[in-house]
């Protein structure tokens, strides 16, 4: 991967705040599984989370959008405020955008299916639209040609490519990655990292977890590290790989970088 | 990283190895391909190794299980092509009946031809037989159109479960406008329903744009079913009044139906519900509301717990006994009514298995884009838990065409029910009547049941979608 030096002209941050989570604390039963997490993501940053095994990296970004629900602080996505209230999680739901390391496609489904499911039930948009929006993703993440297969007939980065589509078919304001990349053979990591680069590229404010440090060094404007349901460190990523504070991201980083 | 030189122990031979020809691509050796390539393999190879004294024996062994095996099936095969055509009675002289069949020991094939319009319809009238015919022929025509029909499926489903029922009830049972063409009654009956139907449409609209809350967007599609079911209610006299008033139907009354008509009106009752039944009930059972959870339960396992036989003796023994004197509520219904709460707890046990099934992921990409919980459960849970249990439900299917033989102990008569009423005539009591009578209609279930296998195979593939 090449480094781009010069920052694209999208990719810039604006003061709206995009995410706020504010001391927020997370049990599963009598597991603290996260600590006092307080986190602001303003509109278009891309924020890389990493962080060792179990440290509660997915348990934080699926509370964002309440596959998990979060018992003390508070979460405001895009001014709405996530409670218990159905309709907003529903609202949320459909503003963020999600992509699993599993891909999670429908199987039963057509590639151009998966993708105008959601805006024809959830945003109600006729299905000539719905279609024309579908076609115009799939194009953007090269594999139009595959719109009429199945999702088993597709290789894994094809796959993490057409549920990367099948979000932006939402249209949604903030995308969240976890661990995109992990269940993907080497061949094909490349072509799901140039797909989300290409949508750094374009403004979208993304939260990814990632091992992917070349990716964090290229395309994060904050790498975020988490260990044992804490928010240990933050930075810039020349600083945060150059000079890591902590001696548990120190550990970290000789372990995933030092071979 | 590991900074210890490692000592590995040293290889004595040759490693390199460089491939400089092509190796040819064969034909498989000849015991492995054609139809002689079959028998061999599936039939001679396993008596034909002499080489040692154990598999001399195991060969001679497998050589008589074959011969034994060989014989049995040619014996079986002769006995009953012997009864059911070489010693048969093909025909019957004029009134001649049971003494036709008498002078030959094999199948009495004029009994089923004499008896064959009871064994389809039962005692129903036959100036009004036809309403019968096209209520099956309407029902062939549709499930044909599901298996082969080129477009509009989704749209023929809906008709065969909402509307087919419909227009079922009408022709088999009728609802005449009475002589003296008073209309009123009709529309007495209808205004109720119409106006219970309106108010569940209100709450169900109110519900579904959440007007109502999180627990009454839950209940939208029940009250949403309830809206249709009402509806069908209210639907039905008009209906009926339209097809009387065009055709002049007689009521037929449900002691009149019997044989194959009331097994398949039975049957596919239980079908129709029990699918959309057992997939709520499956879905109540998994559900994180307490109540919703354990009426579930309680009715699946109260349900399942009993042996259908003795609800429905208890439907038409005990039943008269509670219900005031001059109430009859129509044994038929009632029977129904049974077979379809048995199949219920049936398929809900079946699809939760489906649905226990699918991973989490499926979930979470469907809430990750918006979905409520409905459309979840609609869009993307169920189709892909039922055909996963396809071959369970057909089980259930199955099972339940058969057990709807079991009505025939309250005095329906079924298909089984009306050929062990004939059997009693007289008129044609020969040794062979009863087993030319009872092959016939093992027949006939084994065809029914035969075709919803094959149907369940063709769905399998159809919807196959792992690898294409
Ligand atoms: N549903 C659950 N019930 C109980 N514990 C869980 C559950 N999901 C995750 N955990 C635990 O929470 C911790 C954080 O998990 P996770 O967020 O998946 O970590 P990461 O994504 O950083 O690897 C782990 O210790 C894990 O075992
Ligand atoms: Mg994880």
């Amino acid at each position: 991967m090449q480094m781009t030096d010069t920052t694209p002209p999208n990719m810039t941050i604006s003061d709206e705040k995009a995410i706020e989570i504010s001391q927020m604390n997370k049990w599963y039963g009598s597991f603290h599984v996260l600590r006092d997490i307080n986190l602001t993501v303003y509109r278009g940053e891309r924020i890389v989370i990493c962080g060792p095994s179990g440290s509660g990296k997915s348990t934080m970004i699926r509370c964002i959008n309440a596959l998990e629900e979060h018992q003390d602080g508070t979460i405001v996505v895009d001014g709405t405020r996530l409670t218990s209230d159905l309709k907003n999680i529903d609202k949320i739901r459909s503003e963020v955008g999600m992509c699993f390391q599993h891909f999670n496609l429908f199987p039963h489904l057509t590639i151009l299916e998966n993708c105008t499911l959601a805006p024809i039930w959830v945003r109600k948009v006729p299905k000539k639209e719905a279609v024309e929006t579908a076609m115009h993703y799939l194009e953007k993440v090269k594999i139009p040609d595959q719109a009429n297969k199945y999702p088993g007939q597709l290789s894994g980065g094809q796959q993490q490519r057409v549920a990367i589509a099948r979000s932006l078919c939402m249209k949604p304001r903030v995308m969240l990655f976890d661990e995109p990349t992990s269940a993907l053979d080497p061949e094909m990591i490349k072509e799901v990292l140039d797909t989300m680069i290409e949508l750094a590229e374009e403004g979208m404010t993304m939260l990814c977890v990632t091992h992917e440090m070349g990716f964090a060094r290229q395309v994060a404007n904050r790498v975020i590290f988490m260990d044992r349901g804490q928010i240990v460190e933050q930075n810039e990523p020349e600083a945060f790989f150059n000079n890591p504070q902590s001696d548990r991201t120190k550990l970290f980083l000789s372990q995933i970088l030092g071979h | 990283m590991i900074d210890r030189p490692v000592e590995y122990p040293a290889v004595d031979h040759e490693v390199a190895y460089l491939r400089t020809e092509e190796a040819p691509t064969l034909q498989p050796p000849g015991s492995e391909i054609g139809f002689r390539g079959w028998l061999w393999r599936n039939i001679f190879a396993s008596m034909a190794d002499y080489t040692s004294a154990p598999a001399a024996v195991m060969s001679l062994f497998m050589t008589a299980i074959t011969l034994f095996t060989g014989y049995a099936i040619v014996w079986m095969a002769w006995t009953l092509l012997d009864f059911t055509v070489f010693s048969a009675t093909f025909t019957a002289a004029e009134g001649l009946k049971r003494d036709a069949c008498l002078p030959n020991p094999g199948a009495c094939w004029p009994f089923i031809e004499a008896k064959w319009y009871q064994f389809m319809y039962g005692f129903y009238p036959p100036e009004d037989v036809w309403r019968v015919n096209v209520c099956f022929a309407v029902l062939a025509a549709g499930i044909g159109w599901l298996i082969f029909g080129p477009s509009h499926r989704g749209k023929v489903a809906a008709f065969m479960l909402f509307g087919y029922p419909v227009l079922a009830y009408v022709l088999l049972n009728g609802m005449p406008v009475e002589d003296n063409g008073d209309l009123g009654h009709i529309f007495s009956g209808v205004w109720f329903p119409a106006i219970v139907a309106a108010v569940l449409f209100a709450g169900w609209w109110l519900a579904d744009a959440g007007r109502l809350g999180d627990v009454g967007s839950a209940f939208a599609p029940v009250l949403l079913m309830g809206v249709i079911v009402v509806a069908i209610f209210a639907v039905l006299p008009l209906v009926t009044m339209a097809i009387d008033l065009a055709l002049g139907t007689e009521v037929v009354e449900t002691n009149k139906w019997g044989g194959l008509t009331v097994t398949l009106v039975v049957a596919i009752a239980g079908i129709v519900v029990s699918l959309p039944m057992g997939m709520l009930l499956a879905l109540g059972r998994r559900s994180s509301a307490p109540i919703i959870k354990w009426s579930s339960i309680i009715f699946i396992e109260v349900v399942r717990g009993i042996p259908l036989i003795s609800v429905l003796f208890f439907a038409s023994a005990m039943l008269p006994y509670f219900l005031e004197p001059g109430v009859d509520f129509n044994k038929l219904l009632r029977a129904m009514i049974g077979v379809m709460l048995f199949a219920s707890a049936y398929m809900a046990e079946v699809i939760r298995g489906g649905l226990q099934a699918m991973p989490k992921g499926q979930y979470e990409g469907g809430m990750s884009l918006g979905l409520s919980y409905w459309q979840q459960m609609r869009l993307i849970i169920m189709p892909q838990a039922l055909t996963t249990v396809i071959p369970g439900i057909v089980n259930t299917f199955i099972g339940l065409f058969k057990d709807t033989t079991l009505v025939l102990i309250i005095s329906i008569f079924d298909l089984l029910g009306i050929l062990m009423a004939t059997l009693k005539d007289p008129e044609w009591a020969t040794p062979t009547t009863a087993y030319t009578g009872y092959l016939t209609i093992a027949l006939i279930y084994w065809i029914f049941c035969f075709g919803m296998s094959r149907y369940s195979v063709h769905m399998e593939r159809k919807l196959d979608r792992s690898h294409h």
